[in-house]
């Protein structure tokens, strides 16, 4: 006996359950489709950061001083890192979903070649902001 | 039987009477978004890791600024309708669910509102 998420117990008896994501081979839609989500969640953290930074900024030096260490440490340079590429990679496949949205890009070879350019154009994108943030 | 047509039923008055709105919404943010992030974040990475009085004098920059708060309150909003989502498709414990979603909404209403009066804040005060 399970439970429904109204709390109400469902007899499922010894059905199996449907095969869920572990059963199947990695393909560049599923795995990119993964990829949007996770990143959706990490540019989550990556602005909560943000946020505290502006924040701290306004309230003036002192406190700015503090956050400012704790993200050009090394652990927040590691942090920044990773928020930098999730941002480029959910950018750009953020652009491939508003295409499909409005109609386009639904033949399979085209859903594998935009997934290419969206990775390829993430990546340059990544290139570029570190060249302009490492330097100024 | 109503005098509506099925789409204007549709249309703003789903079964959750609030039809394609988050669909919508979460669209509108993102391409607002793809616009607004190349905008926020090349004076950003220019900005990260400099002293406190440089990144004072970039973000008085009223373009910096104007597109900062835009970014911050378009970016937390996005935010909340996604963790939505996310929260909607993997929580199933009921009281948790609900207060994972209550503290998701208030949580990034503040930190958006908190992030883009802190920009303004910069601008005109500091």
């Amino acid at each position: 006996m399970s439970q429904t998420e109204h709390g109400a117990a469902v007899n499922r008896g010894n059905r199996p359950l449907s095969p869920h994501l572990q059963v199947y081979k990695p393909q560049i839609t599923s795995v990119m489709s993964i990829f949007h989500r996770v990143t959706g969640v990490g540019n989550s953290i990556g602005a909560i950061l943000v946020a505290i930074w502006f924040i701290s900024a306004a309230i003036g030096a002192g406190p700015f001083d503090t956050v400012n260490g704790l993200l050009t440490s090394w652990v927040g340079h590691l942090i920044l890192f990773g928020f930098a590429l999730s941002v480029c990679y959910h950018l750009c496949n953020g652009i491939r979903h508003l295409l499909w949205d409005a109609g386009y890009g639904f033949e399979l070879d085209q859903v594998k070649t935009t997934g290419i350019v969206a990775v390829s154009a993430a990546g340059l994108m990544f290139l570029g902001l570190m060249i302009v943030g490492w330097m100024n | 039987m109503t005098m509506m047509t099925s789409r204007a039923r549709v249309r703003g008055l789903g079964s959750a009477k609030s039809g394609t709105e988050h669909w919508w919404t979460q669209r509108l943010s993102a391409i607002s978004l793809a616009v607004l992030a190349p905008l926020f974040f090349i004076p950003f990475a220019i900005a990260l890791g400099k002293p406190w009085d440089e990144v004072v004098t970039i973000y008085k920059h009223p373009f910096n600024a104007i597109v900062a708060a835009a970014f911050l309150l378009a970016v937390f909003h996005h935010m909340r309708l996604g963790l939505q989502v996310v929260i909607e498709d993997y929580i199933h414990a009921p009281a948790l669910r609900t207060g994972l979603l209550i503290f998701v909404k208030l949580g990034s209403l503040l930190l958006g509102f908190a992030a883009a009066f802190s920009v303004a804040m910069i601008a005109f005060a500091v």
